[in-house]
């Protein structure tokens, strides 16, 4: 057995002899001061970068395919390329509301690798000619937002963010702010909003996506936190050597976080595109197998959004495209593992609950379907399911979602994977990522949701007598 | 060929399998429309920003990468776009978003006001399921809440589709009510202690596209089914906004607006929405009274006429005046000049009660209308009160165009606005000193900045500087403490600015009519002077007659045997509360033509005579831009009053003259044919512009020539006066609306703070403000949007008048501010 463990003070981290882009420093107990980022190659890469063309450090990220790390996956250095020319200003925000559930590894990066985040914030700015970046961290993370702004405080102390940094004529503001609690404001366009200071609801996209018309209607880049901590390793070590981990699609490496029924929970960094589910989940250096020996009924593989896997998928790596043609996706790297034991009913409604809470209360389909879902699902585990109810489910998804919802393949009843990203009837995700807990087990614990309604499996609720006598009790 | 041509000036999409020609960055919804394709939906609203929330017009759109459900309410058309509203797809996703809307939606339509007119009953009835499929408990709110005092909210039927609140907050700039909570608990609520006092709550309404926002007026009066309509033009203010009269069992119930594009855009203040109760007020005059041993009692049109021709006949004219006939429809306005100058042969005729602006200034100033005022890239000029309380409709209007279309809004106001938040450069003159701020407004766009009238010659070039386009002076009186000599002056100096037009902010419902129909000295209808002679009249008086101020005067001492009162109440309005008791009092007989009695009516009249309200006649009514529409009939008057009209002509048949008027539209056809600008008012032009009304322009009036007037300097003890009117006032009218008479504010006085410490005084205390002319008696207010060293005092509030402090003849009013 390999001797590493959970690091005590990153709560949740597990060192292994996994790659460390962007967990080097976790091991230290000091990892978010300056004196100890200075130590370890810290704002290296900014000065290389300085030393360089804008343009050639663009260049640079492009080579590399840095992913999207949020949940799209999209290609950072071709996002930032949508900026239309001469639009200034431009901003630059930085997405630190995670708040899909299961994740929980950009809080790591944020509370223990702060300059790091910096550091990252500063090249994308200098590579696109920003001078002014908007941190927005989720109101539920102080320990974050603290280490932050103390590294913020010191940055700019220290002259790396500021007018002039490191004596040249690039110069950069930072501004954190804190989110007030929603989920929706982890969208990027709902993330604008709030950052407004509106109520944090999403805009439509098309025709116009943030890089065009974001944050004050200007051009915006909005990344997510893992994303940005990649880029000061990238430009210490350059594309080719970044290019060396992970897969030719998806390169580099990749934070995932594990939770569940499995026997070490955390957080890890793993090979992007290399690693498969199974070594995860139960590899040594891994998670090291399911609790008590049990069974493997579901796992989530890439946040709630995320249509559901089953057994027969565990040996898929983790690499989003491979996930999405299955009938998923590798979203924020949440990895939420439920065994034998687990009712498929009542997870579902657990994730349901949390959509339906979380609406923001925009689009009808997505206000009105998820919490009638909810209600549903809850009636079924309180015993006054009706046989129409699954079909009903089923329908009221397809209002929100329509037609064939995302799902992995079952080969038990030969049935294939319907590939991602569904069709939505809203605006955002949000609603049609409540339908996947209820495509995912209704396809597959069909049964399961037919024993709770026809066989009343659990005690039905039974209405008051009618008679006007006390009724005995016990 | 040129760049122009080189564009393609329509985009072609496919609609259903039909090519259409749209035009360029158009919503696909409305191309649609346009197309004979209604796609059903509950948020979009044509006059406000789309957001896409009801997804009830997603439709399916094929840009070119497949097609892919699309809100139509955001989606522009693009060149080769096709479009699908009624596949399977489509139907399923709308029938989806109905149901949606509807399983939290109470069934409470057979006690709904909406129900009959309710766009999610009628989609419900058109397209929806016949069976629910929820069998849950719906949603459950608190039923009405009021969120102001004349508006209630059912939350439980609200749909969310953000109409309201976006009206609240991009079209009125009042943010106070809005979406709170989250999910499935979404709704619209006022902040705490906070409620939805807007001028304009009515509208939001009238856009509520279910029954969750009702008004009091007419909560539970009328199902739509029992209502008739017709299109006519509100009263209240001289906006002339377009409405739709709605009445049942003869009497008048509810107004709507109407969109049209040159006016109102389909929103009413509410004062114009709700001002209809006042119409329906038992206290409405039903038959003609006669003072007998000092008390009204009700008589006979027969007595009533006789006294009045009694007392009109074989006087000198020079010794009749009428004061008012703002009210009047333009075909009674007519026939009143018509009575006065050609028959009785008096030109002491004004319908304007000294508190507004000399006819010179505006006829024969260039004139700008609403919509070139609104041009994106101009700039708009305020020189005059506050349009959210005195013009509200225009207030809207303007509101929209400074803040999405880029006009550029300069005020040269004595305190701060209802547009100063949004106002590019808001520039405060002493009060009596605008004439030296336009002048030096005027200087510093060809260069020369000064200091003038308090204000810094920095801002002022700065505001100079500003100015792009064409320029719009909205001009009326901000103060009636202060002279109108002083803004004449400042409307010739801002005449000097190239491509200027004036846009006249004269309050009162028809002013523009009467002074068209030349109810003012010196003038006749048609934009004329006495000099230009009127071939339908028997005479014309040859001198310039007397204006308010100079009539009362001349009734004070004795001087005046008749006194017309036709619809005025000088008490109240006139700015010199004292000039106007001892006017009236000092007239011989006064003949009031009222439609309810106010306080000149009670105290002074010796005869009334009952008229008939605007919706108890046809007409038509003339608004600021000079734009004619249409006023109709939709109930008849309550117990014998009589259109104005008619009782001009009944007097002139008593006196032996025939003013040859049958009807409205015989009036019209001779105001067609005497007036010179009327000259394309036919009843074909008036049917065309049924929603837009018909614009008439042109004027035989001179440019108003400068007063040379100077305002005295005052002393380092006094403030000077600022008397501006608030939207919500002791009018006989609004007092007469029983769910508006409330909404006064009673009287205050309000300073700049940094005035208080000289004054030893604290907001709240009440204090005694002492002019040359009188006193009274209010608590203090403070704001740092009136000007150190300025008083502000509302016109006519509940409490005490501020006319009672204001001399007629001084172009400023100082007073002094005391602890009472």
């Amino acid at each position: 057995m390999p001797t590493y463990d959970y690091v005590p003070h990153a709560p949740g981290y597990v060192d292994n002899d996994g790659p460390k882009i962007v967990t080097s420093r976790f091991v230290h107990e000091d990892s978010h001061t300056l004196e100890r980022y200075e130590a370890t190659n810290g704002y290296e890469g900014l000065r290389r970068a300085l030393d360089r063309t804008p343009a050639d450090v663009h260049e640079e990220v492009r080579d590399a395919v840095v992913l999207g790390r949020g949940g799209a996956g999209f290609p950072a250095g071709v996002k930032w390329g949508f900026m239309p020319p001469g639009k200034f200003p431009y901003y630059l925000v930085v997405n630190g509301d995670e708040s899909e559930p299961g994740t929980y590894k950009d809080r790591l990066l944020m509370e223990r690798d702060p300059h790091q985040l910096i550091e990252g914030c500063l090249i994308t700015c200098y590579a696109l000619g920003l001078s002014q970046c908007f941190l927005y961290v989720r109101g539920e993370m102080p320990a974050a937002q603290e280490n932050l702004a103390q590294a913020l405080n010191e940055a700019y102390a220290k002259g790396y963010v500021g007018k002039n940094i490191m004596g040249t004529e690039f110069s950069v503001d930072i501004t954190l702010t804190w989110g007030a609690g929603a989920y929706i404001v982890g969208e990027e366009t709902a993330l604008i909003e709030s950052l407004e200071g509106n109520r944090g609801m999403p805009r439509l996209k098309p025709p116009f996506f943030p890089a065009a018309i974001g944050l004050y209607g200007q051009p915006t880049i909005v990344n997510n936190v893992e994303t940005l901590s990649n880029l000061p390793w990238l430009l210490v070590n350059g594309f080719e050597q970044y290019k060396a981990h992970g897969s030719e699609a998806s390169p580099g490496s990749r934070m995932v976080a594990v939770s569940g029924h499995v026997n070490r929970p955390g957080v890890y960094e793993i090979e992007q595109g290399v690693t498969t589910f199974r070594d995860l989940l139960y590899g040594d250096n891994f998670c090291r197998g399911i609790r008590n020996d049990n069974e493997l009924k579901m796992f989530v593989p890439g946040g709630g959004s995320a249509p559901w896997f089953f057994p027969e998928q565990l040996d898929l790596p983790l690499e989003g495209r491979t996930v999405g043609a299955e009938g998923s996706m590798l979203g924020s790297g949440a990895i939420m593992v439920m065994d034998e034991t687990t009712d498929a009913v009542k997870a579902a409604l657990r994730l349901v609950r949390f959509y339906a809470r979380e609406s923001c209360g925009k689009c009808t389909p997505c206000r009105e379907g998820t919490t009638w879902e909810e209600r549903i699902l809850q009636r079924i585990l309180d015993g006054e399911g009706r046989p129409s109810d699954i079909d009903k489910l089923l329908d009221i998804a397809d209002n929100i979602s329509p037609g064939p919802y995302p799902v992995a393949a079952d080969p038990s009843q030969g049935l294939d994977a319907v590939p991602f990203p569904p069709k939505q009837t809203t605006i955002c995700p949000l609603g049609p990522s409540s339908v996947a807990p209820i495509t995912s087990t209704i396809r597959r614990f069909r049964h399961e949701y037919e024993a709770k309604i026809t066989k009343r499996d659990s005690i039905p609720v039974m209405a008051a007598p009618m008679s006007s006598d006390p009724v005995e009790v016990g | 060929m040129t760049a122009v041509e080189n564009e393609k000036s329509t985009v072609t999409v496919t609609l259903n399998g039909v090519e259409i020609e749209a035009n360029p960055g158009e919503l696909l919804i409305d191309a649609a429309e346009r197309h004979g394709t209604y796609i059903p939906r509950f948020c979009y609203h044509s006059r406000m920003k789309s957001v896409g929330m009801c997804r009830m017009c997603l439709v399916e759109v094929d840009s070119g990468r497949g097609p892919a459900l699309q809100p139509s309410c955001m989606i522009p058309v693009g060149e080769g776009m096709t479009v699908d509203t009624e596949s399977e797809a489509t139907k399923k996703a709308q029938d989806g978003v109905l149901e949606f809307l509807l399983i939290n939606h109470p069934l409470d339509c057979p006690v709904c006001d909406k129900g009959g007119e309710c766009p999610l009953q009628d989609q419900t009835v058109a397209f929806g399921p016949g069976e629910s499929r929820f069998v849950e408990e719906k949603r459950h709110y608190e039923k009405p809440i009021p969120i102001s005092d004349t508006v209630y909210l059912d939350r439980e039927r609200c749909i969310l589709c953000d109409r309201c609140t976006r009206f609240a907050d991009d079209v009125a700039g009042d943010t106070l009510i809005h979406f709170m909570d989250r999910g499935n608990s979404t709704q619209v609520n006022t902040f705490p202690d906070e409620p939805f006092a807007s001028y304009f709550s009515g509208n939001t309404v009238q856009i509520c596209p279910v029954g969750a926002l009702t008004a009091k007026p007419y909560r539970f009066k009328a199902r739509p089914w029992d209502l008739e309509e017709t299109i006519s033009t509100a009263w209240i203010d001289s906006v002339g906004s377009r409405v739709t009269i709605q009445s049942s069992r003869n009497q008048v119930l509810r107004l709507l607006g109407v969109d049209a594009d040159s006016v109102n855009w389909g929103w009413l203040s509410d004062k114009e929405r709700f001002g209809f109760e006042a119409l329906n007020s038992e206290d409405r005059l039903t038959a003609p009274m006669v003072r007998v041993d000092g008390r009204l009692e009700a008589t006979g049109w027969a007595p009533a006429l006789a006294a009045a021709t009694d007392a009109l006949r074989d006087v000198d004219p020079a010794r009749i005046g009428v004061i008012g006939g703002a009210r009047l429809t333009n075909e009674s306005q007519y026939a009143w000049t018509k009575l006065a100058k050609g028959v009785l042969g008096t030109d002491n005729v004004d319908a304007q009660l000294g508190d507004g602006l000399p006819v010179e200034a505006v006829l024969g100033l260039p004139r700008a209308t609403i919509n070139q005022a609104c041009t994106p890239g101009r700039t708009v000029i305020l020189v005059g009160p506050d349009p959210k309380e005195d013009l509200g409709a225009l207030f809207l209007r303007l509101r929209h165009a400074v803040v999405n279309d880029g006009t550029t809004l300069i005020e040269l106001t004595p305190t701060r606005t209802g547009l100063s938040t949004i106002a590019a450069h808001s520039l405060h003159p002493k009060p009596g000193e605008v004439d030296l701020l336009a002048a030096a407004l005027v200087d510093a766009v060809s260069g020369d900045a000064h200091d003038a009238a308090g204000v810094p010659a920095n801002a002022i070039a700065a505001a100079a500087a500003s100015i792009s386009g064409p320029v719009t002076v909205v001009l009326g009186r901000a103060s009636v403490a202060e002279s109108a000599a002083v803004t004449v002056d400042a409307a010739i100096a801002l005449s000097q600015l190239e491509g200027v037009g004036f846009l006249s902010a004269l309050r009162r419902g028809n002013v523009h009519g009467a002074l068209d129909m030349g109810m003012a000295p010196g003038l006749l209808p048609g934009r004329v002077p006495l000099r230009a002679g009127c071939d339908a009249f028997d005479q014309v008086p040859t001198e310039v007659g007397m204006d308010t101020i100079a009539m009362l005067e001349a009734a004070a001492s004795g001087d005046l045997d008749v006194l017309v009162l036709l619809g005025s109440d000088p008490l109240s309005d006139v700015p010199d509360a004292d000039l106007a008791e001892r006017g009236l009092a000092g007239a011989g007989t006064v003949i009031a033509v009222e439609m309810l009695p106010n306080a000149s009516t009670l105290t002074h009249a010796d005869l009334v005579l009952p008229a008939a309200a605007p919706t108890e006649v046809d007409g038509t009514f003339t608004n600021l831009e000079g734009r004619v529409s249409v006023a109709e009939q939709k109930v008849t008057p309550p117990g014998t009053a009589r259109a104005d009209w008619m009782i001009a002509a009944e007097l002139a048949l008593r006196l032996g003259a025939d003013l040859g008027v049958e009807s409205p539209e015989s009036i019209r056809a001779e105001i067609a044919v005497v007036s010179p600008v009327h000259a394309k008012l036919t009843e074909t032009a008036l049917a065309d512009g049924r929603v837009e009304g018909v614009l008439i322009s042109g004027s035989s009036i001179e440019a108003p020539t400068a007063s040379g007037s100077t305002t005295p300097a005052n002393d380092a003890y006094s403030l000077r006066l600022v008397a501006a009117r608030r939207m919500y006032d002791n009018g006989t009218m609004l007092q007469a609306s029983a769910s508006s008479a409330g909404l006064a504010a009673s009287v205050k006085v309000t300073l700049n703070p940094t005035d208080f410490e000289k004054l030893g005084l604290d907001a709240g205390t009440v204090v005694k403000v002492i002019s040359g002319r009188g006193e009274l008696m209010a608590p203090l207010a403070a704001d740092f949007g009136v000007p150190a060293g300025s008083a502000m005092i509302p016109t006519n509030a509940p409490g005490s008048n501020v006319n009672t402090l204001i001399d007629a003849s001084a172009s400023v009013t100082d007073v002094r501010v005391e602890r009472a």
